[in-house]
């Protein structure tokens, strides 16, 4: 067997384990990246990515098809969508984006091993590629293998039954797409084929959508699902496929229902990947399904480190590279840790929602005396321009000095407001910051500032 | 209520037994699941060992100080059923509950690894934390990531500042200030650790040459040394007042060609010292001409420049001949025949000296003499306490072919000479 040695091997290449082999390799240390699959993991390949791709696309063709008329009279008639291109066009963007990863890995010094890793103790793993079998002996161990989607025990995976990876990968429209779970990916995929022309059908067993953000939030969300003329069954659940796999029987309020579609797409949330590579030989703490690690993204055995999915929510791709980077400053030597004071979430659904901090609920229970204060798109110059006034961008501070302890948001495109927000939280501001900071007009970002004067009773606009 | 034993799980790295630092629990004490039972120290790192239950200690495993084996009984606990049940209600517990055995449980404990600079530097935050303003220990500080980064690198814990910014915000200068006013003994800042890199340095050229040679004179030769005291006070006044004399005129004498000279003369009566053994073919050969190897310190590492025909040189022709031959060494000018061909060997390391030295032999030569640091020290001496020069002689001998008793003879014999330094000169 092919022997080699290094100062950090890595299992997985996805967003945590990408960053932290760059940042290693950067850093001086030999690195070894071990990936089975391909380079930027579910976010590049079968997530974040390809799935923002699809949104636009299904957008674009969205707003122009059907005959509809806009207010300021574009009317475009005979729209078509080849939706062969959109796959090609969505891939393209995936292949640039993994070869980018690959160029900087490179770039860092990094050796990728195309391969899967076995466990065999804290400071060797045993890779079996395509050609050979290598084992790499290293000083420190990062373990960074994300999450898969969760199967649904009564709707397994098979068939019809198909992943958030199946449907990113489908070569045609399904004409009728039941989705089962409605969080931010069963949302997010199913506005999406809703406006490429599925009829579409959402499952959900709590009794509203996105049961994990506030109803503020995703009212405008239910409101878009309705006019897209997606059915949402709440308070339901996927019981079974029947026997000719064309229908699923839910059951919603003691009632048996039969819902017919061509695919079955399972969103019931992700699980992480803690098993099939020797991790059960460490023998490390767990935290419920997860590796339990500290602020520096230790595990319970020296030298060894995990990143990612597999350490717990929120399960995001920029809380795993924000870790890496971590992990491969501190066994350079660096004094780090990962203790953010927000980690931004956006749910790409129409309109989009993202919290940053603290939601008012939360500070609430951690004893705080809460200031609030909201801005309704609808008196925005910008969202009138752009036809889509829907939502509101809201600021949650501490009654006594005014600290800014997070933010919520609804609303067309306000994914890119996460950044303003994220950095007041992280940067301590207090409202009077955020009062003070001047906001280009007309843009969406003028809200957040209304949204503070308002927190202090001296709203502008509103 | 039932009792549990907690057993020193495995503290990772492939360690089998680890020593107790320090107890953070007593007999009788009552501990929550998650309290810190013991700090447990490997040779590698200190390891806090968490309770996984609540209870009460019924006794220890041993004392600070006592090394326990993985798996063996850190302490027993009598669960406090209620409270445990509590705890664990929200997992999923095993149908057994609490019977579930200790074996199970060890490996499941939460260990919390610190490296040891980390538990000191946590017990010195700890100790100013005192007398800090309580309202904001608790809560986290509001800083921007730089500062919060920039005190991380210095050691310094947010929590101790009070920020002068709106809502308490830390700024820069609030933490340049606490940095400048922190007493330097107290919450020192630990030096930034180094980046954990080796770098090889590849073995070459003379360094790999003396490495074999090395090397294979300890695995062939049974070296033993030997170590004797030299009364040098008046060879020292003889060297200084034949160096005023000849100022000028004649190089200047160091100890080591007295040194060379009393070995030549002793040579004569252990001639058996005078010779390099074939231990391939089992063969002694005998010198008739002695051939002194001169250790010399060079900028690539040691080498070994011989001072051919001592027995026909007089004191001055020593000296000036192993200057000669030192220099030619360091500056890389000595032939191959100038590092060939000794028969024994002297090494001095000069100024430093040390008291004792145990000489690697010069293979296949018999015998290295070393001398040591010159310095004067209260020698009893007829009733009384005086003053002498002294210096060590330690030298080392191949045992294969040179017994005890003569080398410690051989080296009387010179210490005859040199306490004798008018015999050197009129060649007795």
């Amino acid at each position: 067997m092919k022997e080699s040695a290094a100062d950090v091997v890595i299992i997985g290449g996805g967003p945590g384990g990408y960053v932290t082999a760059i940042r290693a390799g950067q850093l001086g240390l030999r690195t070894v990246l071990v990936e089975r699959a391909a380079l930027g993991g579910t976010c590049l390949n079968i997530g974040c990515i390809p799935s923002k791709a699809l949104i636009h696309a299904a957008e674009a063709f969205h707003g122009v098809s059907g005959g509809r008329e806009t207010p300021f009279g574009l009317n475009v008639q005979q729209v078509a969508l080849d939706f062969a291109r959109t796959v090609a066009w969505k891939d393209s963007i995936v292949d640039r984006l993994t070869k980018g990863v690959a160029g900087l890995l490179k770039k860092g010094g990094v050796s990728v091993v195309a391969g899967t890793a076995e466990i065999i103790d804290g400071k060797t793993i045993v890779v079996a590629a395509a050609d050979e079998t290598m084992r790499v002996r290293a000083r420190h161990l990062v373990l960074a293998t994300g999450s898969r989607p969760l199967a649904l025990e009564a709707v397994p995976f098979g068939g019809n039954v198909i992943s958030s990876t199946d449907l990113l990968s489908l070569k045609d429209i399904p004409g009728r797409l039941a989705v089962a779970g409605a969080g931010y990916i069963g949302l997010e995929l199913g506005i999406a084929f809703a406006k490429l022309g599925s009829r579409v059908t959402i499952i959900e067993a709590a009794d509203r959508i996105l049961p994990l953000w506030d109803a503020d939030l995703t009212r405008p969300v239910a409101r878009r699902l309705a006019q897209l003329k997606v059915e949402v069954l709440t308070g339901a659940r996927a019981k079974k496929l029947t026997s000719d796999g064309g229908s699923l029987l839910v059951e919603q309020h003691g009632e048996t229902r039969k819902i017919d579609a061509d695919k079955f797409l399972v969103a019931v949330g992700r699980e992480p990947c803690t098993s099939g590579f020797g991790l059960e030989r460490l023998d490390l703490t767990m935290d419920g399904k997860f590796v339990k690690i500290s602020d520096r993204c230790e595990t319970s055995m020296s030298n060894v480190w995990a990143v990612g999915d597999l350490t717990g929510e929120p399960m995001l791709a920029h809380r795993a590279m924000a870790q890496g980077a971590v992990v491969a400053e501190i066994i350079a030597g660096k004094r780090a840790a990962f203790s953010p004071m927000a980690i931004p979430a956006v749910c790409f659904t129409d309109p989009e929602i993202v919290s940053v901090g603290l939601t008012p609920e939360q500070a609430k229970a951690a004893g705080h005396d809460v200031k609030l204060g909201a801005f309704r798109f609808a008196a925005n110059g910008r969202a009138l321009t752009q036809i889509d006034d829907t939502g509101f961008v809201r600021i949650v501070a501490r009654a006594d000095n005014h600290l800014v302890l997070g933010a919520q948001a609804v609303g067309n495109g306000i994914s890119e407001l996460t950044s303003s927000l994220a950095l007041a939280v992280e940067m301590g501001a207090v409202l009077e910051d955020l009062i003070g900071t001047i906001q280009a007009h007309p843009t969406r970002g003028e809200a957040i500032q209304e949204a503070a004067l308002g927190a202090l009773g001296y709203a502008l606009h509103a | 209520m039932p009792v549990e034993m907690v057993k020193l799980p495995d503290v990772g790295e492939g360690v089998a037994e680890a020593e107790i630092v320090e107890w953070h629990v007593a007999v009788g004490d009552t501990v929550e699941e998650e309290q810190v039972l013991a700090a447990v120290m490997t040779d590698k790192v200190t390891v806090e060992i968490p309770s996984p239950f609540a209870g009460v200690i019924l006794d220890l495993g041993g004392e600070v100080g006592a090394r326990l084996a993985v798996g063996s009984a850190l302490v027993r606990i009598k669960i406090d059923a209620e409270r445990d049940s509590v705890a664990k209600g929200s997992e999923a517990a095993g149908p057994n509950g609490h019977a579930r055995s200790a074996a199970a449980i060890a490996p499941q404990m939460a260990v919390t690894v610190n490296r040891r600079d980390d538990v000191q530097a946590r017990k010195d935050r700890g100790n100013t934390d005192v007398g800090l303003k309580t309202a904001t220990a608790r809560e986290r500080p509001i800083a921007s990531p730089a500062i919060r980064a920039r005190a991380r690198e210095a050691g310094v814990d947010l929590r101790q500042l009070a920020g002068s910014g709106t809502a308490g915000r830390i700024t820069q200068q609030d933490l340049a200030d606490f940095i400048d006013a922190r007493p330097v003994n107290v919450s020192r800042p630990r030096q930034t650790p180094r980046a954990d890199r080796v770098t090889q340095i590849k073995v070459t050229g003379l360094r790999r040459k003396i490495a074999e040679r090395m090397a294979e004179s300890t695995r062939r030769i049974a070296h033993f040394s030997y170590v004797e005291e030299i009364d040098v006070t008046a060879l020292d006044e003889l060297r200084q007042q034949l160096n005023a004399k000849f100022i000028d005129r004649r190089p200047k004498l160091t100890v080591l060609p007295f040194v060379v000279t009393a070995m030549v003369l002793a040579l004569r009566d252990f001639p058996q010292m005078n010779g390099t053994y074939d231990d391939e073919n089992e063969v002694v050969h005998r010198h008739s001409a002695v051939h002194v190897g001169i250790a010399t310190q060079t900028a690539s590492g040691l080498m070994v420049p011989v001072l051919r025909h001592a027995e026909a040189r007089d004191l001055w022709d020593c000296a000036e001949e192993i200057k000669g031959i030192a220099d030619a060494a360091r500056s890389g000018s000595a032939a191959r025949e100038d590092l060939n061909g000794s028969t024994i060997t002297v090494t001095s390391l000069g100024d430093l000296g040390g008291i004792v030295t145990t000489p690697v032999i010069n293979r296949p030569e018999l015998a290295i003499i070393g001398v040591n640091r010159m310095t004067i020290r209260p020698l009893w001496q007829q009733g009384q306490f005086v003053p002498r020069t002294t210096m060590n002689l330690s030298s080392s001998f191949d045992h294969r072919i040179i017994d005890g008793y003569e080398a410690a003879q051989f080296i009387r014999c010179i210490k005859e000479f040199l306490e004798a330094p008018a015999l050197l000169l009129v060649g007795a």
